[in-house]
C-alpha cells in the first residue's frame, strides 16, 4: 500500500536534493522519488528487516530511531527531510520536530488528523478510541502514542518558532481538498495533514 | 602442438591443485612500518575464489580477524575443515563466488605463510621470533595494499571483515578512500577499548608465563608453549560467545558423568568444551603471531591518526559503507558501530546500517545468519548492479 502523500511529496521536492526520509519502512517513498527525480536520498528505519529490504533496493539507510538518531547529522545537512505518517508514533514529538528543522532547509511532515470529524464523529457516539483509515489501530496495539489535529500541531509549530511554510489538507483518499470551505475548516474536514516547515 | 598442449596439462593441473599462493612484496620499495623500520622482501600469502572480470572492478578483499587466515571459502589445507567464512563465501552465497573475485590473503604478522615472527628472516636465515618488528592495523593494511598492486587492482569493489578484520576495514576506507568502492566493517570498533586491552594481556601473559614459551625462542629451543596458548584461546573464546549462548549450549550439564566427581578434572560441558577449543587452536596457529596480532590490536586507535578524528577520516569520502554489528557482542558492542556510523552521517558519507539480533555473541558473523546473510548480498547485489556487473 502507498502511503496517501506520496505523489504530494514528490512534487515539493526538488531535483538534485539530499534527501532523509525518517521512517523509510521499505523504502518505497524513496524508490518513488528516485523514480523520475534526481535526488541523493538516505533513510532512517527502525526495523532491521526494513533495512535489509532497502539495501537489496539499492538505498542507503540507516537502522535507528526517530526519537534518538537525528542528534548526529549536521545542521542544515539535508535539503529535505521527509517525515510521514510517524510523528504520532515517536516518544517526543517536540523534540523530534526541532531536530527536524534543524538538519534539514524544509522538513516535510505528514500525520493523521485527530481532529477529522469522522473521528470526532466515533468517539462522540461509540464513546470508545476511533479507528480509521488513517489510524488503523486498537487503543491497545496502537503505536501512535501521540496523536493529535491539525490545530494541535499548528500550535506547537508556533510555539517552536516554526515557521509553516506550505500546507496540504488531504481527504481520506489521499487528495487535497479544494473546496473553500473545507479548507477553511480543514481541522474537522481533513483525514490527515502535510506541512512543510523550516525553520 | 604437444608440447603446447603438454603446457596446458601443467598449468590446468596447478590450477586444479589447491596451491599455496604467495607473492614477495618489497623488493623494490620496502614497507614503511608505522614504528618507523622498513620491511623489505616480505610474503604475503593469499588465496582467490571466482575470476576477475575484463574490468577488473569485481573484486573483494576479505580481510580476516585475530585468529583466521587466507582459506576463507573452500577447505583449509591444514585444518581439513572449511575455511573460516565457507558460509558466506561460495557460488550463490552472499558473497558470491559467480560474481565476484574475492581475494582474502594471511595478514602481515599471521602464521600461515605471511610474513609473521615464525617465518625466516631474510637476513639472518633464522626464525623471527620475538625480533620481529611490532606491527599495526594500518602496516597490515599497507602490506594488503601492494598485494592488491601486484595483482593488478585499481580499485576494490568491496572490503569486508569482521572484528580485527573490521579495523582493517575502516582502515582501508581511511588509507585507501579511492581505491575502494564499499566497505563494509562487522562486529567492529574505531579502537580498542581499555577491556579489549585488558583482555588481550590476560592471553599474552597466559602465553609469556609458559615456561616453553622461551623469551619468544620457542622454535629455535624446539618447543611449543601449548599450554600458554591455549589458556589464551580459552579465555578469548569466552569473550566471543555471550552468556545466553554459553547458557543455550551447555547450561550445567555434565560431561560423561552423572554426578559431580568432587574433584578438579573435567565435570562440566562447558569445561570440555573450552579445553578442546584451547587444544585445537594450538594445532593451527603460531603463539608469538598471537602475541603480535593482539598488540596490533590493542594498537588500534583509528580517530587518533587524524586531528578531528573519525570525521576528519571520512570527511568527502566517496566510499559506501554498509555497517553491522550484533545485539549480543559484548566484544565489541553495537555502540562503537552506531559512533562510527554517527560520524558518517555527520559528515554525509553514504551510509547503511543494521544491528542484528542474534544471542550468539561476537561471533555471530562467523556462523549462519540469515538476516545478516540477507544484509551482506543484498548489499553487495545492489551495488554491483550500480556498477554494472
Amino acid at each position: 500500500m502507498n502511503r496517501l502523500d506520496f505523489e504530494i511529496i514528490k512534487n515539493i521536492i526538488k531535483d538534485n536534493s539530499r534527501v532523509l526520509d525518517v521512517g523509510c519502512e521499505t523504502g518505497k517513498l524513496l524508490k518513488f522519488l528516485n523514480k523520475g527525480k534526481k535526488i541523493n536520498g538516505r533513510g532512517l528505519e527502525i526495523s532491521q528487516k526494513n533495512v535489509n529490504i532497502c539495501l537489496k533496493h539499492g538505498l542507503s539507510v540507516v537502522q535507528g530511531d526517530a526519537d534518538k538518531d537525528l542528534v548526529p547529522y549536521l545542521s542544515k545537512s539535508f535539503d529535505f527531510v521527509i517525515l510521514s505518517q510517524t510523528l504520532q508514533a515517536t516518544h517526543s514529538p517536540e523534540k523530534v520536530l526541532n531536530e527536524l528543522v534543524r538538519i534539514s532547509k524544509y522538513a516535510i511532515v505528514s500525520f493523521p488528523n485527530f481532529g477529522s470529524w469522522l473521528v470526532r464523529l466515533k468517539l462522540l457516539i461509540n464513546g470508545v478510541m476511533p479507528e480509521s483509515v488513517a489510524i488503523p489501530h486498537t487503543w491497545y496495539t496502537t503505536p501512535n502514542i501521540h496523536l493529535c489535529t491539525i490545530k494541535d500541531f499548528k500550535k506547537l509549530c508556533n510555539k517552536n518558532s516554526i515557521k509553516i511554510e506550505q500546507n496540504f489538507y488531504l481527504n481520506k483518499n489521499g487528495k487535497k481538498i479544494t473546496n473553500p470551505i473545507k479548507k477553511l475548516f480543514n481541522n474537522f474536514f481533513s483525514t490527515s495533514g502535510l506541512f512543510v516547515i523550516k525553520k | 602442438m604437444l608440447r603446447i598442449s603438454v603446457v596446458f596439462f601443467l598449468l590446468k593441473k596447478i590450477k586444479m591443485k589447491n596451491s599455496k599462493k604467495f607473492i614477495l612484496l618489497g623488493t623494490k620499495k620496502p614497507l614503511k612500518l608505522d614504528n618507523g623500520k622498513n620491511l623489505r622482501n616480505f610474503k604475503i600469502a593469499y588465496q582467490t575464489y571466482g575470476n576477475l572480470n575484463k574490468n577488473k572492478n569485481n573484486a573483494i578483499l576479505i580481510c580476516h580477524a585475530l585468529s583466521g587466515d587466507q582459506y576463507a571459502a573452500g577447505q583449509n589445507p591444514i585444518t581439513k575443515k572449511a575455511g573460516w567464512w565457507s558460509k558466506a563465501i561460495g557460488p550463490n552465497l552472499p558473497i558470491d563466488t559467480k560474481k565476484f573475485f574475492v581475494i582474502c590473503s594471511n595478514i602481515l604478522g599471521g602464521c600461515l605463510g605471511s610474513a609473521g615472527p615464525k617465518e625466516l628472516n631474510p637476513l639472518t636465515k633464522k626464525s623471527y621470533n620475538m625480533s620481529f618488528p611490532v606491527i599495526t592495523i594500518r602496516d597490515i593494511v599497507n602490506a594488503q595494499k601492494m598485494l592488491i598492486d601486484e595483482l593488478g587492482i585499481k580499485k576494490l569493489f568491496s572490503v569486508i571483515g569482521g572484528s580485527a578484520g573490521g579495523f582493517q576495514v575502516l582502515q582501508w576506507a581511511a588509507s585507501y578512500p579511492e581505491n575502494v568502492v564499499s566497505a563494509i566493517p562487522i562486529a567492529t570498533s574505531f579502537r580498542h577499548s581499555a577491556q579489549n586491552i585488558a583482555f588481550h594481556e590476560v592471553g599474552r601473559q597466559a602465553i609469556m608465563s609458559d615456561p616453553d614459551w622461551c623469551n619468544g625462542n620457542y622454535i629455535d629451543k624446539k618447543k611449543r608453549p601449548e599450554k600458554g596458548l591455549s589458556v589464551a584461546r580459552m579465555l578469548a573464546h569466552i569473550t566471543y560467545l555471550s552468556e545466553e549462548a554459553f547458557q543455550r549450549k551447555f547450561g550445567r550439564n555434565l560431561q560423561n558423568k552423572i554426578s559431580l566427581a568432587y574433584g578438579f578434572k573435567t565435570d562440566f560441558q562447558v569445561e570440555s568444551y573450552l579445553k578442546h577449543q584451547g587444544l585445537a587452536f594450538v594445532d593451527r596457529f603460531d603463539a608469538n603471531s598471537y602475541l603480535y596480532i593482539t598488540r596490533a590490536m590493542d594498537y588500534f586507535d583509528l580517530p587518533s591518526q587524524k586531528k578531528g578524528g573519525l570525521k576528519k577520516i571520512y570527511k568527502n569520502s566517496p566510499v559506501k559503507f554498509c555497517v553491522i554489528s550484533f545485539t549480543s557482542d559484548w566484544v565489541y558492542p553495537t555502540k562503537y558501530s552506531k559512533e562510527i556510523v554517527d560520524s558518517l552521517n555527520a559528515v554525509g558519507a553514504d551510509v547503511s546500517f543494521v544491528e542484528i539480533k542474534t544471542d550468539k555473541g561476537h561471533d555471530a558473523f562467523l556462523l549462519d545468519e540469515k538476516e545478516f546473510n540477507e544484509t551482506i548480498k543484498g548489499f553487495l547485489k545492489a551495488n554491483a548492479n550500480k556498477e554494472g556487473f
